[in-house]
């Protein structure tokens, strides 16, 4: 069937609520996550449980996309069409049946059902819980069937689409987007409305919007999550900005890395298409948008936007630089907009709730709410969606669980590679935009890594700087070898050769390569170090002067030792990788410094504190 | 019109400059190294990739690099900042740290922008030593030298090799600090489509990209008592030579040149332009008969081995173009190794025949089998003329104070005719000037006329002259409309290929030679032009080789004495059967 | 008299006669795409060509890089400049079992740098080596987007999450031809 009014939509929705069938959904997550933990077998049992049983006409096993609660995967959503809904984490194949015995109503015998504190502020009232996510991007992710199409158009899919092309015009679609104050979730923060009105406000003719998908911040997920789980938020979003701008072709560049999103969008692409929500002349008003993908291949850099072009172009991802924006020459010499997932994502609700409903939500400055993937040593690791002004501290210890093994909480690593560490004295600070650049921090696209007293910032920082070398596309002078000097410094101070010159060396390069590299990856590449050196200078002046890695993490300045507590029970020498533990049964064991490769295992397996590390 | 304040002077400049030329316009020289501005070919190379550049731009959170940032209105420009200067030292220490700093032993010693700026900076320390990058040394080819580890990733000569010349056998390769460039998977330049322009090598501000150099081979050569060693000088060798010794460009130093070869201790100096002459016989005659019999036209001139090389790589469909008639190089070395040695009695492979050449490709046509009858070279060495300005130095001899001397004879007489084949445009116009005479004294049998001046002749084709890439003229002699073409550039020569491919574009003849703005601009030139920031240099170079044709009593290559007691003496007429074993060639489809 | 007209096997030739299928096959592929005369759009399609043929032969030689120029009328030498740009593209050929470790920063932080010198000491290769017999690849990724089973490691397709020095022996034990 083909869509060719905003009443046929109403009509097709009509339709499907008609044919809804009333039973209770067993949600089964399936992303790249849930997969990776098992979901799929977990679905295929469900799903054989429920036919064994008969019980089709109640029960109704639906794949969905990732709900965000990594620490529990698999797990199993039991809803009913009242709303009513538990949902049980570490779900094993032997817990089926009494899940699905016990229905939405009750909570399985011997189990137990995780909470969410999730509230999805288009549908629902603000409850009056403390802490709670907030969910706009993220609103159908782990709630609908991804791979069908009907599915997003029972949430209201397609109809800030019809409302725009069909009520509005292109001006008045940038404007509201300009009063809304969304701002780009990815990295930057710069207001979305104000550059979809450069790019409208260029001279007619071929205009690209691009969905930047590339998504490379390492431990950073949310895009993946939105792309497996509500592809068509996506779509439905870039036409509304091809309209707006004036573009009829749009491009998602996707990683290679996600294959599971390629699969979904292209399956998003082509039922949108035959439905004519996508294609030429839509609702009938004569607009007309395609989507195409492009894929990366490998690169962090082309998450840039002048690089990610050249990517597409089928050139090698070295950023230029700006001026000019793409807004104004862009792919292949057109303007072109790019806009993160993310951002996409919030724009149906948008248009569908309007301006002020999106403004009515976080902090004047940065309205709306932000994923965040929570990820390290944090106990719920997973997706959190909450409101932009919040503490960090309620997304670490509230919503995030706390630290793992009730160890101490060190630092936030927010921002991804280019951002800076937030340690314990800042953690109530409110999030936005500019608070996290106050700290030396950044938003970046939302990855939040927890790290735990057992961290070396030094070790850290030299972490990042290692990511950044690899990921430098080498065109220009400081980001190419001046990364790789940073780098090198950091890794003779890990390896206790560190000398007293290196501090401000290891600063004054760090303010020359942000001040003079040509993309952002050089301009915020020294960020980590900068920010480590700033909230723990003691720790590099251990490494440089003492000679010693206060987190006992920098092997090369640590040894394992067997101490006198030994009783010889052997389980270490069992359990060492290079076998380096020697001694006879119930005698004190020794290591072999020369082979010990500093793992850490035997002080973790023995049971009598017998091995010290110095 | 944009105003802006550069150091607090006012500075008025029109929309779209940046702020490095607004800068000039102040008498501001802002270091750079990665950028370059060919405005003789309407090539900027603005990669904005090795941030010497930078300045303080008020308000901007970072700083800006100057070659590649448009100015504003109102904008507040500070160059010599702290910050900015301290800036730019860093950046100069990482690029000396990741650089051998062998400046004593390098090609480019003297002649290095990177040198130029550490001395200018005068840094004394490099804080950040590191690793440096290896890669093995390419020197496989007989013309162009790569030393990648003294690469400075500033990518000219990419945009050289693939905007400029369209070749496209270098690209960038890798990334982050392993990031280099280079051919494919890193294939020696001989085993690629490479030309040896040498137009990448005019472009590398250091050391990385250099010529392989034979100076050596010819001093052994030279100081070898069972050997004979002539020497031929090319046409565009006498009017850039002099910048090697201070003197200005475009001064003309023939006389000095000669002399200077005599005291390195050559037998014979000859001259390259007495053969370009004889080149102008055998492909005039061609010209002529493709003209009578209507068939094969246009004919393509054969002269630059960089094109030559060019046409067998990129239209190996087009192979029948080109005139057969080989470079005046060649053909030098054919008639020295035959005809010359025979004359004064010396076994051919104990004559050694050098060329002094602007080019690199020379270097690699003299090494071509079809150029080796029976394993001996017609041309053993080629040296360019930055290796004669090092051997002149190196012997001491005191270029400057020389008196000007006269080419030997038979091989050294030349026409006008032949001097300006150093300029783009200069081949077809001594082409034509006898192809004028022949079409004009046409004889009632048909055949030539070969060595008859017409009375009211054209000498001066001053269309096909100057710097553009592409020329297009048509020239009436007698009944016939000629059309003829003239390209430099190999960018420009691939437009034009293109379009005579497909039937859209129809001449009687074309030269074309490799490097914009023809030999004058070879890639053994000297370099000093490379940093003079305009288009004067190569200007100045042209203007000399044009003054030196006028200032010759015989303006046309068949009229040349030399010419015609050869012909007589040896080779009988024109595409004789002698002069078409000795002095006409083949061409090899390469892919 | 030799000259350069010389015939020897080119590299298309060579390629066409080692790998009949594969060539075959990448140049059906290639056919489905809009290969015209305008360089700059041909250009777009590269980079799911490259995907393409490291596909069907799991790397990418010279010989097939320059099939690939020849067909979208591209310089072999941009061509190679695009595979060692991107970590993704291989002009090696690498093991039957590519294994993977992540190396993003929540693996990172729970240890994924020591599961990946103890897969390199105990294969005896270095981080984006194959091993002599063709076997194992060793390579890290920046995050797979399971961060939750951190530190993870991917052996083709397979996943193996919580990661531990100790547990590297059993994952080499679980590759079996
Ligand atoms: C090194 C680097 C990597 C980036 N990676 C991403 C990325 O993976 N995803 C993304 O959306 N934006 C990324 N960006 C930001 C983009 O350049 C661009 O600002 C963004 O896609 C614009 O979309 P937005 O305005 O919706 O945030 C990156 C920027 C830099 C400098
Ligand atoms: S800052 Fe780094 S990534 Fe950006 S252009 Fe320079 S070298 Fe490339
Ligand atoms: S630290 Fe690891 S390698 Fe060293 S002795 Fe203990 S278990 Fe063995
Ligand atoms: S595990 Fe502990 S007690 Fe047992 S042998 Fe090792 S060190 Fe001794
Ligand atoms: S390239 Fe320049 S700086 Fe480098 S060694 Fe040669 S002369 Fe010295
Ligand atoms: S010599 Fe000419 S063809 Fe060869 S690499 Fe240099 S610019 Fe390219
Ligand atoms: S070889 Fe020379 S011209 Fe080419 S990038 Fe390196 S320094 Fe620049
Ligand atoms: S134009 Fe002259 S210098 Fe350049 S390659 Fe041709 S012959 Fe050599
Ligand atoms: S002469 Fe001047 S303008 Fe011409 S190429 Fe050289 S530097 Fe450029
Ligand atoms: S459960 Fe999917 S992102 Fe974690
Ligand atoms: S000269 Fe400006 S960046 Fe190189
Ligand atoms: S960092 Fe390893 S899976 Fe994300």
């Amino acid at each position: 069937m083909i869509i060719k009014t905003p009443s046929d939509l109403t009509a097709k929705v009509a339709e499907l609520k008609a044919g809804f069938s009333g039973k209770t959904q067993l949600l089964v997550s399936l992303g790249t996550c849930g997969i990776a933990a098992g979901g799929s077998p977990i679905a295929a049992a469900l799903r054989k449980h429920v036919t064994e049983q008969g019980l089709e006409s109640k029960f109704e096993v639906v794949d969905v996309g990732c709900l965000g609660l990594c620490y529990c995967e698999p797990m199993i959503e039991v809803k009913a069409a009242n709303g009513k809904s538990l949902i049980y984490g570490n779900v094993t194949e032997e817990q089926i049946p009494a899940i699905v015995a016990a229905g939405a109503d009750k909570v399985a015998e011997g189990l137990q059902v995780q909470a969410t504190n999730i509230y999805y502020p288009e549908d629902q009232e603000k409850p009056e819980k403390k802490v709670v996510q907030t969910r706009i991007a993220l609103r159908n992710s782990g709630r609908i069937n991804p791979e069908k199409i009907e599915d997003y158009l029972l949430k209201d899919g397609y109809q800030a689409l019809a409302k725009v092309l069909t009520k509005m015009k292109p001006e008045e679609v940038c404007q509201q987007l300009v009063d809304a104050g969304l701002r780009g979730r990815g990295g930057a923060g710069f207001p979305t409305g104000k550059k979809w009105q450069f790019a409208a406000a260029q001279p007619k003719g071929q205009k690209y919007i691009i969905c930047n998908a590339d998504e490379g911040d390492p431990g950073a997920f949310m895009d993946r999550a939105v792309l497996e789980g509500d592809p068509h938020a996506v779509l439905e979003a870039m036409a509304i900005g091809g309209f707006a701008v004036g573009a009829d072709t749009g491009l998602i560049y996707i990683r290679a890395e996600y294959p599971l999103a390629i699969a979904r969008l292209k399956k998003a692409i082509e039922q949108a298409t035959s439905y004519g929500l996508l294609g030429k002349n839509i609702f009938s008003t004569g607009f007309n948008f395609t989507i195409e993908l492009k894929y990366g291949a490998g690169a962090f850099v082309c998450g840039e936007e002048t690089a990610l072009i050249h990517s597409i172009e089928g050139k090698r991802g070295e950023p230029t630089f700006k001026p000019p924006f793409p807004a104004v020459r862009g792919l292949w010499g057109k303007p072109t907009i790019v806009n993160n997932v993310e951002t996409l994502a919030n724009i149906p609700a948008i248009f569908r709730k309007g301006a002020a409903w999106f403004k009515s939500i976080g902090t004047p400055g940065s309205p709306g709410s932000k994923v965040f993937a929570l990820a390290g040593k944090i106990n719920h690791v997973g997706l959190v969606e909450v409101p932009m002004g919040i503490k960090l501290r309620d997304v670490i210890f509230e919503l995030g669980g706390g630290i793992t093994d009730g160890r101490e909480f060190k630092v936030v690593q927010i921002g991804g590679p280019s951002g800076g560490c937030i340690t314990a004295k800042n953690l109530d600070t409110a999030i936005d935009y500019e608070s996290l650049k106050a700290l030396g921090s950044m938003m970046g696209s939302g990855g939040m890594i927890v790290m735990d007293e057992d961290t070396c910032m030094v070790n850290v920082a030299r972490f990042f700087l290692d990511f950044t070398v690899d990921e430098s596309c080498g065109k220009c002078t400081p980001c190419r070898i001046g990364n790789k000097r940073l780098f090198e410094i950091l890794d003779k101070i890990c390896a206790g050769k560190g000398t007293p010159e290196m501090l401000d060396q290891l600063e004054e390069l760090s303010n020359v390569i942000k001040d003079t590299s040509l993309c952002g990856l050089g301009q915020t590449s020294p960020n980590p170090v900068l920010s480590t050196l700033k909230n723990f200078p003691d720790e590099y002046k251990a490494h440089i002067f003492e000679h010693r890695c206060p987190a006992a993490v920098c092997t090369a300045m640590l040894n394992y030792i067997i101490n006198d507590k030994c009783i010889g029970c052997g389980l270490c020498a069992r359990k060492c990788p290079v076998n380096c533990i020697s001694g006879t049964q119930k005698t004190r064991h020794h290591i072999d410094q020369s082979k010990c490769i500093k793992c850490g295992v035997c002080m973790r397996t023995c049971k009598f504190a017998a091995i010290d590390r110095k | 019109m944009v105003n802006l304040k550069i150091n607090n002077n006012p500075v008025s400049v029109p929309e779209g400059t940046t702020i490095l030329e607004a800068a000039a316009k102040l008498g501001l020289k802002i270091p750079t190294l990665c950028h370059i501005n060919w405005d003789c070919f309407h090539v900027e190379h603005r990669s904005g990739s090795c941030r010497i550049c930078v300045v303080e731009v008020t308000g901007k959170p970072n700083l800006a690099p100057a070659c590649c940032t448009p100015v504003a209105e109102g904008m507040d420009v500070h160059t010599n900042t702290m910050r900015a200067i301290q800036a730019r030292r860093t950046v100069l220490e990482l690029l000396l740290s990741n650089h051998p700093k062998d400046c004593l032993v390098c090609t480019k010693n003297q002649n290095c922008n990177l040198q130029s700026l550490a001395s200018e900076f005068n840094i004394q320390t490099i804080r950040y030593e590191g690793e440096q990058t290896k890669l093995a040394v390419d020197d496989n080819g007989a013309a162009i030298r790569r030393d990648m580890s003294k690469c400075i990733m500033c990518r000219r000569c990419e945009t050289a090799c693939n905007v400029v010349q369209t070749v496209g056998v270098l690209s960038g390769v890798n990334r982050g600090f392993n990031a280099t460039v280079a051919p494919q998977n890193f294939l020696p330049l001989d085993q690629t489509a490479c030309v040896f322009c040498g137009q990448c090598v005019l472009a590398c501000p250091v050391g990385a990209l250099t010529e392989i150099s034979y100076k050596d081979e010819v001093w052994q050569a030279l100081n070898d008592p069972s050997k004979t060693v002539i020497v031929q000088t090319a046409p565009a060798v006498r009017v850039a030579i002099g910048e090697k010794f201070d003197m200005q460009p475009g001064e003309i130093s023939t006389g000095k040149l000669v002399a200077a070869l005599r005291r390195l201790g050559f037998a014979k100096v000859f001259d390259t332009d007495w053969s370009a002459d004889l080149t102008i016989m055998e492909e005039a005659t061609e010209l002529f008969g493709r003209i009578k019999s209507g068939k094969n036209l246009p004919l393509l001139t054969s002269c630059c081995p960089g094109w030559v090389n060019f046409l067998e790589h990129q239209f190996p469909d087009q192979l029948h173009m080109p005139s057969t008639a080989k470079s005046p190089q060649q053909m030098f070395g054919a008639i020295a190794k035959s005809y010359y040695a025979d004359l004064i009695g010396v076994d051919p492979s104990d004559l050694v025949v050098v060329s002094i050449m602007p080019c690199l490709a020379k270097k690699y046509e003299a090494g071509r089998p079809e150029f080796a009858p029976n394993g001996v070279r017609d041309v053993d060495y080629v040296l360019s003329t930055r290796e004669l300005a090092s051997m002149i130095k190196e012997a001491g001899v005191m270029f400057n104070s020389l008196p000007d001397e006269d080419y030997d004879d038979p091989l050294g007489e030349s026409s006008g005719a032949s001097v300006i084949f150093g300029a783009s445009g200069g081949v077809l116009e001594a082409a034509l000037r006898t192809a004028a005479d022949w079409i004009l004294n046409a004889q009632p049998d048909g055949s030539i006329a070969y060595f008859e001046d017409a009375a009211d002749s054209p000498i001066d084709f001053v269309a096909v002259r100057g710097l553009e890439g592409i020329k297009e003229a048509t020239v009436k002699i007698g009944d016939l409309e000629l059309k003829a073409a003239v390209v430099s550039g190999l960018g420009n020569a691939r437009k034009l290929l293109e379009k005579i491919r497909s039937g859209e574009s129809q001449y009687h003849a074309i030269e074309i030679m490799a490097c914009p703005g023809g030999c004058i601009n070879g890639g053994g030139q000297p370099y000093s032009f490379c940093s003079c920031g305009g288009s004067d240099v190569l200007e100045a170079r042209k203007n000399a080789v044009y003054r030196a044709d006028e200032g010759k009593a015989i303006r046309k290559s068949h009229l040349n004495p030399s010419i015609i007691k050869i012909y007589k003496d040896f080779l009988g007429h024109p595409n004789s059967e002698l002069a078409h074993k000795l002095l006409h060639t083949h061409y090899c489809a390469k892919k | 008299m030799t000259c350069c007209c010389e015939k020897t096997e080119s590299a298309l030739e060579k390629l066409a006669r080692l790998e009949p299928e594969k060539t075959a096959q990448l140049n059906a592929f290639i056919d489905t795409l809009p290969i015209g005369k305008d360089i700059e759009s041909n250009r777009a399609h590269l980079i799911i060509a490259l995907h393409q043929a490291q596909g069907i032969f799991g790397y990418l030689p010279s010989e097939v890089q320059q099939l690939i120029a020849e067909r979208l009328k591209l310089t072999r030498s941009e061509i190679y400049g695009v595979i060692s740009f991107y970590s993704y593209f291989t002009d090696k050929p690498i093991g039957r079992f590519k294994i993977n470790v992540c190396c993003g920063t929540a693996c990172f932080v729970k240890g994924a740098n020591l599961v990946v010198e103890q897969f390199s000491r105990e294969l005896n290769i270095k981080e984006g080596e194959t091993s002599a017999d063709g076997r194992f690849f060793l390579g890290v990724l920046r995050c797979v987007g399971a961060c939750s089973l951190a530190p993870v490691v991917m052996v083709n397709e397979r996943v193996y999450g919580n990661v531990t020095p100790a547990m590297v022996s059993q994952i080499i034990a679980d590759c079996k031809d």
